[in-house]
């Protein structure tokens, strides 16, 4: 049996412990895949990665990683894990150069710098006529692209996105997903959390889906794509907030 | 016996002036989250206005020397210092709450500048004297003077405390609570955040004002030496110590920690010969910055912790 | 005319120095820290241990009235302040930041440590006034009618060198990025793996050690007094804040201007009322210009 990249079992986390919004949650996700994380908004999706990544802690339950227990990592230590994690929002140093912003994603690795370097602008060509300029400076698609960059820069196993399609037009959402597959073809294993189901299901291999902090629905990416319940989920949760 | 009988209400009319400043303290920093690193120039603010209002006339001076009856002088003194906080509040306190901290620290600082440097006014170091005392005369007796005029201040401080636990216990105290706790959320329900914090400001300095006023006209004369940063932090810590966000907190804080620096003041004099008075000074304030220290680690609440304040409306219904 | 121009700069270049680590320490631990003029004290302090240590006076350069070891001294000094900067840290700050405390709660802690360290230094080293060395400035006149003391030129000088490296520093090196990042977004600086922690150390050390050669280069020009650095509390602030408190070279501009309007007004016979008019400055400022001079909206 072939044993998960990450596992993350039974876990339980939230801001304030006394009011976790992850109600027992478990997950795996195998060497080479990409998974996804679906569910309305509040289904605790972004909390998940944010206690995975150490910035939330955990009142119960374990994340592994490569058999590794990194339950309550400190945030810093992630990258040692070869974890890397790109937020959703204000996810790369804006008045950094982007030069600046690979440079700090190789923090760990200096000497592997020119190599890692050579990768990402091999995935994100762009970049390399961007490199002087401010990532603030840059459009939502181009500092999408930096911040995953960065991110692949310390050369992770695991690469964690926070709705990567998240304020880019459809047409800018596709760019972002297809360059996920490449990302995936160069050896990186891919957890993201998502809004945009459909889109972010067709590039999957597999899929959970959430509500109110539990895990209510899994399975390939193909089966969740046709599966009422999935449907069901986000409208039954969109109508109780029309309600309300 | 009667020597003894003195010395205490010596001691209780200083504590009531730095209980009353506490106070006005408690409600800009306790209950809005306001910084005030300035409030020694709030309280120079009045205890100079009052001596403009009351004292006699100076031969060198421009103004001054108006005579006038006493509580025109506490009166005028509130006014001068909520003016003064009023343009500082006005222009800081839209920004970060660091620049609210620095510029009324500017403002302790220049309030000193100007009562060493503007002669003409304050009478540079010379200090201004021969203050009126209120209610003196009444008796023969100095104690007695001494009796009226503490009671005199405990009838302010029980004034501006009522009026304080009414105020914060009003709908206006609950946003003013909120205001501290999340400001955004408290813009977000349409309140003016700007105009209640602004309020609170310039209420709490006119309180300085008057405990400046206070101590002035008490003592009866007044210099530069008078309003050094010292006090600042002394009013700091008796808040701290004594529990912000308390009302009752503030007063006994006022009381305890007036009481520790005063008691100091006699131990280190009497082990330390007269001439290390420096030494003996700079132990003190060493001392009290522990006890700030040590209160900010270990009991940020205070002695007395903040109360669960429900509003009248809110029990009503 | 031209002389308060002179003036101005001198007293900016030490304002300047003494400000970078208040600009630090208020974008990278994010609270305005009230103890940095006592920062200066302490390194003014060091520094005359260690000259008294060595033995040989300050030394001279050429037309300068100090020399290698004042010089050698003041670098003696910068890592002994850096130690008890740290120290204080370890033993106030972190606690205090460990528990998430309000930032308002750090600025008190901050406030309280300026009134020990003004006194402790007072018990430890006397308060009354003390010198370097005894000398005679001679003033050169460099422009008919602007005459500078070569002191003065040797103190532009080294504030301009310790500007130059730190700008190479917060540039070129793998530390000066992490600093700026952190200073941006933590949060991004710790998922990215740096450690806020050492960010923070070298914070201190930045702040502590361009402090020690302002109260040095300070003492030397006047004289060290327990309150010395406690007076440039009020200008240091203002230049930070005038330059728009989130950009280092807004710090240098902002004392520019501070140290320009302070001579000014000494020109003008107000130098009792210097600070106050330094304020009065900065109240303006940002009356009409709230986000500073190089700042940027928020």
């Amino acid at each position: 049996m072939v044993e998960p990249m990450l596992a993350v079992r039974d876990v339980e986390a939230g801001y304030n412990p006394s009011l976790p919004i992850l109600h027992g949650i478990s997950l795996d996700v195998f060497e080479g895949e990409i998974v996804t994380v679906l569910g309305p908004n509040g289904a605790g999706k972004s909390t998940l990665i944010k206690a995975i990544a150490g910035l939330l802690s955990i009142s119960r339950g374990s994340v592994t990683i490569g058999g590794r227990d990194i339950t309550g990592v400190e945030t810093h230590q992630l990258i040692r894990e070869r974890v890397a994690y790109v937020p959703q929002t204000e996810n790369v140093f804006a008045k950094l150069s982007v030069e600046e912003n690979l440079a700090l994603g190789a923090l760990h690795n200096p000497d592997q710098f020119a190599e890692q370097r050579r990768r990402v602008l091999d995935l994100f060509p762009d970049l390399e006529r961007l490199g002087h300029l401010a990532a603030g400076k840059l459009s939502g698609g181009q500092r999408q692209m930096v911040a995953v960059g960065r991110a692949l820069m310390a050369d992770p196993t695991l690469l964690m996105l926070d709705e990567p399609s998240a304020g880019l037009s459809p047409k800018l959402a596709q760019v972002v997903f297809s360059q996920l597959i490449r990302v995936k073809q160069v050896g990186v294993t891919i957890l993201m959390v998502e809004q945009n189901a459909r889109a972010a299901l067709k590039i999957s291999d597999r899929g959970y889906v959430l509500a109110e902090g539990q895990e209510k629905v899994q399975g390939d990416a193909r089966s969740l794509l046709d599966n009422p319940e999935v449907g069901e989920l986000y409208l039954g949760a969109n109508s109780r907030l029309a309600r309300s | 016996m009667e020597a003894y009988l003195s010395t205490i209400i010596f001691f209780l009319i200083f504590a009531s002036f730095y209980s009353l400043t506490t106070l006005g303290l408690n409600l800009q920093w306790g209950f809005t989250g306001l910084f005030n690193v300035g409030i020694v120039g709030f309280y120079a603010i009045g205890a100079y206005t009052s001596a403009i209002l009351t004292g006699p006339p100076y031969p060198d001076t421009l103004i001054g020397g108006l005579g006038l009856w006493f509580p025109i002088g506490f009166i005028g003194a509130m006014v001068t210092s909520g003016i003064a906080a009023l343009i500082v509040g006005f222009i800081t306190l839209r920004l970060r709450e660091d620049f609210l901290a620095i510029s009324t620290f500017g403002i302790g600082l220049s309030i000193q500048l100007v009562a060493l440097n503007f002669e003409s006014l304050t009478r540079g170091p010379n200090g201004m004297y021969s203050l009126p005392r209120p209610l003196s005369g009444i008796s023969e007796s100095n104690l007695v003077d001494n009796i009226l005029y503490l009671i005199l201040c405990l009838a302010i401080i029980g004034a501006v405390y009522w009026a304080f636990e009414r105020m914060v216990r009003s709908p206006w105290g609950r946003v003013l609570r909120a205001i501290r706790e999340d400001e955004t959320a408290s813009a977000a329900l349409g309140k003016n955040v700007f105009a209640i914090r602004l309020q609170s400001f310039v209420v709490g300095s006119a309180v300085m004002g008057l405990a400046g006023a206070m101590q002035g006209n008490f003592i009866g004369f007044i210099s530069p030496q008078d309003f050094l940063p010292i006090f600042t932090f002394q009013v700091f810590v008796m808040l701290i110590v004594g529990g912000s966000g308390n009302n009752m907190g503030a007063l006994l804080g006022g009381l305890v920690v007036w009481g520790l620096w005063s008691f100091s003041e006699q131990v280190i004099g009497a082990v330390l010969p007269a001439t290390f008075n420096t030494e003996a000074g700079a132990v003190r304030i060493v001392l009290i910055g522990l006890i700030l220290a040590l209160a900010l680690l270990y009991r940020p609440e205070g002695i007395l912790r903040e109360k669960r304040i429900v509003s009248r409306e809110a029990r009503l219904s | 005319m031209m002389q308060f121009v002179a003036d101005g700069i001198v007293s900016a270049a030490l304002i300047a120095l003494g400000a970078i680590g208040i600009s630090m320490t208020y974008n990278i631990l994010r609270f305005a820290n009230f103890a940095q003029g006592e920062i200066l004290t302490i390194g003014a302090y060091f520094t005359l241990l260690l000259v008294s240590l060595i033995g040989a006076g300050i030394g001279t350069l050429g037309p300068v009235a100090f020399g290698w070891p004042l010089l050698v001294s003041i670098v003696f000094a910068m890592a002994a302040t850096s130690v008890v900067v740290l120290v204080v840290d370890w033993l106030l700050f972190r606690p205090l930041r460990n528990r998430k405390a309000a930032r308002i709660t750090l600025i008190m802690a901050a406030f309280g440590l300026s009134l020990m360290g003004r006194n402790l230094v007072t018990l430890i080293a006397g308060g009354e006034p003390q010198y370097y060395a005894f000398f005679i400035p001679k003033a050169i006149e460099i422009l008919p009618g602007v005459r500078l003391v070569p002191d003065d030129f040797a103190i532009i000088g080294i504030a301009i060198i310790a500007f130059a490296a730190l700008f190479l520093f917060m540039n070129r090196t793998s530390m000066g990025r992490q600093m700026r990042a952190v200073s941006e977004n933590p949060t991004l600086a710790r998922i990215n793996g740096i450690d806020v922690r050492a960010v923070i150390r070298w914070t201190w050390i930045i702040g502590a050690s361009l402090a020690t050669v302002a109260g040095a280069l300070l003492a030397h020009n006047t004289q060290l007094r327990p309150e010395m650095g406690f007076d440039m509390l009020l200008p240091m602030f203002a230049a930070l804040i005038l330059g728009g408190a989130s950009n280092l070279y807004g710090t240098i501009l902002g004392a520019l201007v501070i140290g320009l309007t302070e001579a000014i007004a000494v020109s003008l016979g107000l130098a009792g009322y210097r600070a106050a008019i330094t304020f009065m400055v900065m109240l303006i400022v940002l009356l009409f210009r709230p986000q500073g001079l190089l700042g940027e909206k928020e």
